[in-house]
């Protein structure tokens, strides 16, 4: 059946409204359409590392979540749910548990790219079969916007401060889809909630429901950190991908795909502009930061191109 | 009938595993204890037991594991030993205020640093506050049998914690010696099955586990913790009790040996423990009454039974395998002396020994030291130091 929203947003809510997340916040965004794909007679196991998603619909003793939700620590919310996998697998070959249950392991940047690292590798190396989702908001949101792993070059945040030395962080993103691809995972996927949320949902039907470890890299961008006006969410999410800042793609058994390649690929000056984290970039003699950016993410699109196999 | 076997302390707690069957066993090697998910894992490997052995790449993965395991429905496992039980140290906290009853071997061996991969208790002794049952072990059998009772006391409706069962790494976790174990028939009816009230797994029942949990309730979390860990002392008996029936081997809180007419007594955890009762008749022979008293729970610490034991003694010295650099003592030793002044025993003169730190070996003639100072100050009333190294160069 043809993605529809309109019928896909009529399936029952499994993450009730309520929770603190902030409004304009991508992360909730992101969660409810991936919890759209699981068939509604599914139930779901969902863990979360520390961090803003899990501090703000888990606060005791209420709970946002439909299905059996659980939260460890900051750096396992892999090797937590993995373990529920595992128990899932000896008691439904002893006959305790019927039924489907799907398994999803949430974390942001932070508890994905940096502290979790080790933890994801281990149980997406392992196969179980669960689906790992990274919400990049690009920095330590819950903690108060400090720089990880993820934060784009020249961002401002409270501990890669733009100050009058060192212009905000130094250093390139890493590239974690292209460290779980390297897993030889059969579905690794990178995905933002844009336009109808098809390119988001259909990836989340697929990751869910394809036998093993899969892991989406999801784009949720957040107000507080980004500094923008909260309506401009979803332009935002727009913007990331049509100026190839974030490329939808991917990668199922080793095979790489890009799902979108802009008609008219935007400058990322476009998307920058609309961030107070990139403020002092538009200040006179920061040309070259701009400059810069652009050509990493010129660099990092047609690698993608080329591991595609498609013209660059 | 019993099986009479010849196993290694590592040996005899996998075979305990294996004779549980767990829903999960999530591990990683470590010296020493290494061998216990080796030969689970052989047990996996062969269908000897239908468990899923989940090989992680971290002790911290394991107890997260174990966690998400166990709160999923499961019954979860676990072996580990020094960095590796430190590693899991965060975990450790998490696993017992989420109240779920893994059950971890841990096979006691020196904290780094410096690396060193012998036997002391730094490890476990680290671990004492983080809300888990801990019991200790002699010997082979002991490991064996403590792991068959270990399920049934941390899933007691009344307690509903994790539980450490501890070994000495090599000093028994690789010491071969004659056990008898029990059926795998009666095990299973002894251990039973686990059915928890709620967990994730129930569809009909979805959970939430591990909130943001504030100062509104907190506190009142931690009270409920902490009462049941008071609640662990009765259950951990009653559970030895039914043991003894099936095996005919007792166990209570603690072991008093030779206590009988004795006015000095010995405290002290695990295979040293067998060394001072050795020690303990030779001494009787000699027509010296010096007592052995080794602690088999170590938490909770059974703080009125330890005193009530201790009173009748003149003098007493504590063994501690393991510092607290406190300056002024070990972890059993603090723990002991504040029983004893808790419960009004005032009359025994007390004194600490620091001991086989980093696996240093100790023998006979070590233990021939304490007991010597204990009668000593029997004799004087005298005590000239209370905290002090056994077997150090200085």
């Amino acid at each position: 059946m043809a993605y529809n929203l309109k019928e896909v947003a009529k399936k029952p809510e499994r993450l009730t409204g309520g929770h603190r997340m902030c409004a304009g916040c991508g992360a909730p965004v992101v969660v409810r359409q991936i919890l759209r794909a699981l068939k509604p007679e599914d139930h779901a196991v969902i863990g979360s590392a520390t961090g803003c998603l899990e501090v703000s619909t888990f606060l005791y003793p209420y709970t946002a979540w439909k299905d059996s939700f659980i939260h460890n620590a900051f750096e396992n919310s892999a090797a937590n749910i993995s373990g529920a996998e595992a128990a899932y697998v000896a008691m439904k070959k002893r006959g305790k548990v019927k039924g489907e249950t799907k398994f999803i392991a949430f974390g942001g940047d932070g508890g994905t790219y940096d502290i979790g690292l080790q933890s994801l590798s281990g149980a997406m190396e392992r196969g179980h079969d669960m689906v790992y989702v990274c919400y990049d908001n690009g920095a330590y949101m819950n903690t108060g916007i400090q720089r990880s792993s993820a934060t784009p070059k020249y961002a401002d945040t409270t501990t890669s401060p733009a100050g009058k030395v060192i212009p905000g962080k130094l250093q390139w993103r890493k590239d974690l889809t292209g460290i779980m691809a390297s897993h030889n995972l059969p579905y690794v996927c990178q995905t933002a909630a844009i336009g109808n949320m098809k390119d988001l949902y259909e990836k989340s039907e697929k990751a869910l429901y394809t036998k093993g470890a899969a892991f989406m890299n999801v784009l949720a961008p957040c107000p507080r950190g980004w500094i923008y006006n909260t309506p401009d969410l979803m332009e935002l999410n727009k913007l990331a991908v049509e100026t190839c800042f974030w490329p939808l793609y991917e990668i199922i058994d080793g095979k790489y795909i890009v799902n979108y390649k802009p008609k008219n690929k935007l400058p990322v000056v476009d998307f920058l502009k609309k961030q107070g984290r990139f403020k002092h970039l538009f200040k006179a003699g920061n040309e070259y930061m701009i400059e810069e950016i652009q050509n990493e993410v010129d660099k990092r699109w047609e690698e993608l191109l080329r591991l595609a196999g498609e013209e660059v | 009938m019993a099986i009479r076997e010849r196993l290694s302390g590592n040996e005899a707690m996998a075979v305990a595993m294996k004779q549980i069957n767990p829903d999960v066993v999530a591990a990683f090697p470590i010296t020493p204890s290494t061998e216990v998910p080796q030969y689970f894992s052989t047990f996996v490997a062969n269908g000897q037991v239908d468990t899923e052995f989940v090989p992680v790449e971290s002790e911290h993965s394991a107890m997260s594991a174990c966690i998400g395991a166990q709160a999923a429905g499961g019954r979860a496992m676990t072996a580990t030993s020094a960095n590796g039980l430190a590693l899991m140290w965060e975990c450790l906290y998490i696993a017992s205020c989420s109240r779920l009853p893994i059950v971890l071997a841990c096979v006691n061996r020196t904290l780094s640093g410096p690396l060193n991969i012998h036997n002391d208790h730094s490890d476990s002794m680290g671990a004492r506050d983080s809300g888990w049952i801990q019991i200790y072990s002699e010997n082979c059998q002991e490991a064996y049998d403590n792991m068959l009772m270990a399920n049934k006391i941390g899933e007691h409706p009344d307690v509903l914690l994790p539980v450490m069962v501890c070994q000495d790494g090599f000093i028994t976790s690789h010491a071969i010696e004659n056990l008898d174990l029990v059926e795998d028939d009666k095990v299973k009816a002894f251990v039973g099955e686990y059915n928890p009230e709620e967990y994730l797994l129930n569809k009909e029942n979805p959970i939430a586990v591990g909130p943001l949990d504030h100062f509104t309730h907190c506190f009142e979390h931690k009270r409920q913790q902490a009462q049941a860990m008071m609640n662990a002392k009765k259950v951990v008996l009653e559970v030895s009790a039914e043991f003894a029936k099936l095996t005919g081997r007792s166990y209570g809180l603690f072991e008093e040996y030779n206590a009988e007419g004795a006015e000095a007594c010995v405290v002290v955890l695990n295979s040293t423990a067998g060394t001072a009762k050795f020690v303990a008749d030779q001494y009787k022979a000699q027509g010296k009454k010096v007592a052995v008293l080794k602690p088999r729970l170590f938490r909770p610490f059974p703080v009125d039974e330890i005193a009530e034991a201790l009173a009748k003694y003149k003098a007493i010295a504590i063994m501690d395998k393991a510092e607290s650099f406190n300056a002024a003592g070990g972890p059993l030793f603090t723990d002991v002396t504040s029983a004893l002044y808790a419960k009004s025993v005032f009359g025994p003169k007390v004194i600490n020994y620091i001991y086989g730190l980093g696996g240093r070996d100790v023998k006979t003639d070590d233990i021939e030291v304490v007991f010597n100072k204990t009668l000593e100050i029997v004799a004087t009333g005298k005590v000239d130091s209370v905290y002090n190294y056994l077997g150090v160069r200085e």
